[in-house]
This record gives C-alpha cells, sequence and structure tokens, in this order.
C-alpha cells in the first residue's frame, strides 16, 4: 500500500463487514517522541480467542476465499517501521486494532488521501457512524459522519453527492491545517 | 468558495436541494466497487472515488453505489460491476478514467463497453 490511508480504509472494511455501526479511527502524531499511532475501534460482531491468533496469518480469513492478507500486510509495515501491532477483540463487543510506526521512518508511507478514504466509505455506507480524529502534538481535529448527516439532513446515499465534494473540501482543509502544527 | 466550515456546507446542500426537488427517482443501476485488500492495492478508493465525482457532477438520480470485498479475481482488480434487474457486468483492469467512462456509456447511455468486460450474468 502506497499511503497509510489506504491501510486505515481496509482496516475499516472489515470493521463494515463485521457488522459494526460505528467505527472511530484515531490518527496520532506525536513529533517529539517521533511516533504515529494508529487506532482502529469498531463496534462490530469481534472474535473469539482463537480466531484473534489466526488473523495475522495470511492464510488465514473468516470469508469464502483462501487468502486474507490486511492485517500481515499492517503488521509487516509496523515492524518495518520499528513499531508494533496490536488487537483486542471480544465476541459482541467489537474489536480495537492500534498500530504504531516511527515517524521518521524511511518505510513509512505518507499518511495519503484521508479525504478520499472517508468519503468513499461515507457515501456507501451513510448509516454507519464514522468517527475520525486527527492529532498532531497540542492540535487535534474530529471529523463524524452521524453529526455531519443530521447538520446536512442527509438520508441516503443519493443526498451525500451534492456535498460530497465540499465535505471532501472541507476535510483536506482541516487535514492541511493540523499538518502546520507538526 | 473556500470550503471551511459546516455552514459552508449546509449552503452548498439548499443550493443543491432547490434545483433537484422534482427530480426524485427510484434507483435502476447498482455500481459495485470491490473493495477488498487487493482492490484497495490496485486502486479501487480512486476508481470508486471518480464514480462518485462523475455521479455529482452529471447529477444522476437513479444510481446507487456500494462496495462489496474480494471475490477472488485478485489480477483483474480494480473491478466493479453494474447490476440492472436481472444483468450484472463485471468490468476489470480499471483505472479512475475508465470508470468514469463507464457511467457516461452504460450508466447513462445503456451501451456496455465490451472491450473492459471481464464477466456478463444474465
Amino acid at each position: 500500500m502506497k499511503e497509510l490511508a489506504l491501510h486505515i480504509l481496509d482496516i475499516m472494511e472489515n470493521s463494515i463487514r463485521s457488522h459494526a455501526s460505528k467505527i472511530s479511527v484515531s490518527l496520532i502524531e506525536d513529533t517529539k517522541a517521533n511516533l504515529i499511532t494508529l487506532v482502529i475501534r469498531d463496534n462490530g460482531h469481534g472474535m473469539d480467542q482463537n480466531t484473534l491468533t489466526r488473523v495475522r496469518d495470511p492464510f488465514y480469513t473468516g470469508q469464502k476465499k483462501r487468502v486474507g492478507i490486511g492485517i500481515p500486510l499492517l503488521e509487516q509495515l509496523t515492524s518495518l517501521c520499528r513499531g508494533n501491532l496490536t488487537i483486542t477483540s471480544q465476541p459482541g463487543q467489537g474489536t480495537c486494532v492500534k498500530a504504531t510506526f516511527q515517524r521518521d521512518h524511511i518505510d513509512l508511507p505518507p499518511i495519503g488521501n484521508i479525504p478520499e478514504t472517508l468519503m468513499v466509505l461515507y457515501a456507501s455506507h451513510p448509516d454507519i457512524e464514522i468517527e475520525y480524529e486527527h492529532i498532531v502534538n497540542d492540535g487535534s481535529w474530529s471529523f463524524n459522519t452521524k453529526k455531519m448527516s443530521e447538520e446536512l439532513g442527509i438520508r441516503q446515499s443519493q443526498d451525500i453527492f451534492p456535498v460530497l465534494q465540499g465535505i471532501k473540501e472541507w476535510i483536506q482543509y482541516h487535514e492541511s491545517q493540523i499538518q502546520k502544527g507538526a | 468558495m473556500k470550503i471551511t466550515s459546516i455552514d459552508d456546507l449546509k449552503k452548498i446542500k439548499e443550493e443543491a436541494q432547490k434545483s433537484t426537488m422534482l427530480r426524485e427517482g427510484k434507483a435502476d443501476y447498482k455500481v459495485v466497487v470491490y473493495m477488498g485488500t487487493c482492490g484497495i492495492a490496485a486502486g479501487a478508493r480512486q476508481t470508486m472515488s471518480s464514480i462518485l465525482d462523475e455521479i455529482s457532477k452529471r447529477d444522476l438520480k437513479n444510481v446507487v453505489v456500494t462496495q462489496a470485498g474480494c471475490i477472488g479475481l485478485c489480477d483483474r482488480e480494480p473491478l466493479i460491476s453494474i447490476e440492472k434487474e436481472n444483468e450484472k457486468v463485471l468490468y476489470g483492469d480499471l483505472t479512475p478514467e475508465k470508470a468514469r467512462q463507464i457511467i457516461a456509456s452504460h450508466v447513462v447511455n445503456g451501451q456496455i463497453i465490451g472491450e473492459w468486460v471481464v464477466h456478463v450474468e444474465r
């Protein structure tokens, strides 16, 4: 994957497949500690202990196919960038994936196109609450699709189209503002 | 206009509502973008983004866009399918630009672009 935003999208797809109604993403950049922490939490159907020990195996999948490389790819990237990956999960409670990276590591891809990642998910799943938070040192901003839908009167996918580009620009504006604090 | 607040977005929404009040239609076409890990790595996000953009630019009311996981054709990603009633057309090896052309040709004008089709189910 060429962007962290693509890994984020990939892990969030797992949450959607586990029938989550809420997915929270936190991206925390600490320039002093030279650390990036990515936390993706959902309230989907979760995993039991047995499944949890197998998800890091690229030949394990919960679906009707032969491979499942989303988690192994992210784990590989964390270890390449002197970080680690932890997954906690309870059946019926949801799953939390936490990945850490050395912020200035040469192998760490750029954060990438966050507005596109969020809007692709929002437009196809307006019923799922997506909470996104980006913290850079002392600054932060957040975005919540449920609040956005209430504010703009979005009830279904089609309602998003007129404001799609606008919301993307709005996210982009806040993302560029927050990077000034890095 | 630079969009920096929720109020800016509300204004855009209100403007759009005025012009589309009379044309609420039901969805005729379903566009599915396959977004497994393989799809995402091959560019499914950019493909979907261009589809969403094309639909909003053309102000199409009869289309829904949704996503699905890996279907085992990882080497043909990015894949999308266009579904209408009993017909399902699967397109592969896409780019954002090809996806725009599929919306214009297939969804708007009903012309399947045979060259890019992987499979047709009827």
